[in-house]
């Protein structure tokens, strides 16, 4: 679609609501349920990726230096990547007291 | 005129339904509608009918498969009663929230508690929300005529509602009636083939049912209800064009000796023909008392209920279901109907043959006398259980 959904109006919804385009999904903000949000130290980083692998919400990819890096627009804030990270490279720090 | 055959009204619902060329047929037995879906299983398993039968484990099933049938655009039947609707409610609400066309007969008997098998209108008062065009049938004949109706109204582009014809259990539903049959070839030219608008198939997938944020349910509510709003001219398009093939013309409201009445019975269902013999009885008496009959109960016909009311001193509203704590359900609506107007009548409001106790033309008689004179003594929305002993 070319609007977020909340902006269309009754008269332009597909009839029964159906969605007509596949994975739009992936529109959907679910980042802004968190409070904590993951911080990476890169010099305690060993690249292992059980962080990507372990995320529930596949909010983490491979950056170009070769960082595993959470999207923040989709991460909740779980910590289970924080929890799992070997050698304690993530931490979680509340949003606005983030720097 | 076509030839008349004496049938079971169950039987020439079934009938109707195998007529229609249905795809997908799934039901569980219940009281009183169980030989509705008996003999549509005889008409599939004997090769009579080209159709998937589903024998599910409950109502919630039954309605659920024909969903999901729907869905993938096939022409769907169930029908139900009583507790196996009170089971299906959940998913009656998701038929037409998806916007899939399909025909439910209820056979309507009373719910529990206490059991009861009789026949009321308790059942379909319970799901009155659900969102599908809901008729109530005054005999078998149209039961029969409004299955075809139903599937050609609900299918239509500019509806895409499920549909409930609601018949009174064991007083229709076990009577033999005369019939006069359609022709098949003329049921296939006034009922196309189902061509739905957007379906589940391989080749083009799409998602139904799916979640819906705030942000978007207030739109998805108000474009359904638009729907079933906008639906009733294509409600009477469908009548006239029935009406134009057989010579039956139905409409929203219907009238007996109303236009000139001081007081009118208003009934749903079977009743209404023995309330129409009170109206005789006392229009020979020289009494000033007409008939209005609600055929349509969703969308609720107000214009044309106002219309055929107005003139009335008194309305005696007749309902088969209460609304505990409040009062009978069709009065509800007929007031509502009525507020706007600076003129009305009176609405003397009786819950009568609840669970299948017999209402006689003399009882409608003794329900008039006696709302004229609580509405002469200045009792003027009075609303009670008639008959009851004590």
């Amino acid at each position: 679609m070319t609007k977020p959904e909340s902006e269309w109006t009754w008269k332009e919804l597909p009839v029964g609501n159906v969605i007509l385009e596949p994975g739009n999904a992936s529109q959907y903000r679910t980042g802004d349920w968190k409070t904590l949000k993951p911080v990476l130290n890169r010099e305690l980083c060993i690249h292992c990726g059980l962080c990507y692998i372990f995320c529930p919400d596949m909010a983490y990819s491979l950056n170009e230096e070769s960082f595993f890096i959470a999207d923040l627009f989709y991460c909740k804030g779980c910590g289970i990547c924080a929890k799992e990270c070997p050698t304690g490279a993530i931490s979680m720090v509340l949003e606005e007291e983030e720097k | 005129m076509a030839k008349r055959v004496g049938m079971e009204v169950s039987i020439a619902a079934a009938e109707a339904v195998k007529q229609a060329n249905v795809d997908v047929i799934s039901a569980y037995p219940i009281t009183p509608q169980t030989h509705i879906v008996e003999h549509l299983s005889e008409l599939v398993a004997n090769g009579e009918l080209d159709a998937e039968f589903f024998c599910v484990e409950s109502e919630h099933s039954a309605l659920s498969v024909c969903v999901g049938a729907a869905a993938t655009g096939a022409r769907t039947f169930t029908c139900t009663s009583s507790q196996g609707l009170a089971l299906m409610s959940e998913i009656t609400y998701i038929a037409s929230g998806l916007r899939l066309p399909m025909l439910m007969i209820i056979s309507n008997r009373t719910l529990s508690s206490p059991l009861s098998i009789w026949n009321d209108h308790s059942d379909a008062m319970s799901i009155r929300d659900c969102g599908w065009i809901q008729f109530f049938v005054e005999n078998g004949q149209e039961v029969y005529d409004h299955v075809f109706v139903a599937y050609r109204l609900g299918e239509d582009r500019n509806v895409l509602l499920p549909v409930i014809i609601n018949m009174d259990g064991f007083i229709l539903s076990h009577v033999i009636e005369p019939f006069e049959l359609i022709e098949q070839g003329k049921i296939d030219q006034f009922l196309p083939p189902y061509q739905p608008v957007h379906r589940l198939h391989p080749d083009r997938p799409v998602t139904m049912g799916a979640f819906a944020l705030p942000s978007i349910f207030a739109e998805t509510k108000k474009a359904q209800e638009e729907a079933i709003r906008s639906s009733m001219p294509k409600i009477l398009e469908t009548w006239k064009a029935f009406g134009d093939m057989t010579g039956r013309y139905y409409h929203p409201v219907e009238t007996y000796k109303a236009e000139d009445a001081d007081t009118l019975l208003v009934t749903m269902g079977s009743c209404s023909e023995t309330a129409s013999v009170a109206v005789d009885k006392m229009r020979e008496e020289g009494r000033s008392v007409g008939l209005v009959k609600i055929r349509l109960w969703r969308p609720f016909p107000f214009e044309d209920f106002k219309k055929a009311t107005l003139h009335a001193r008194q309305l005696v509203v007749i309902d088969r279901a209460v609304s505990v704590g409040a009062c009978g359900p069709v009065a509800a609506e007929v007031k509502a109907a009525l507020y706007g107007e600076a003129q009305r009548p009176s609405v003397y409001n009786f819950v009568a043959g609840i669970s299948g106790r017999d209402v006689t033309p003399s009882d409608f008689m003794k329900m008039v006398d006696k709302a004229e004179i609580q509405i002469e003594e200045g009792n003027k929305e009075g609303y009670e259980i008639y008959g009851v002993r004590g």
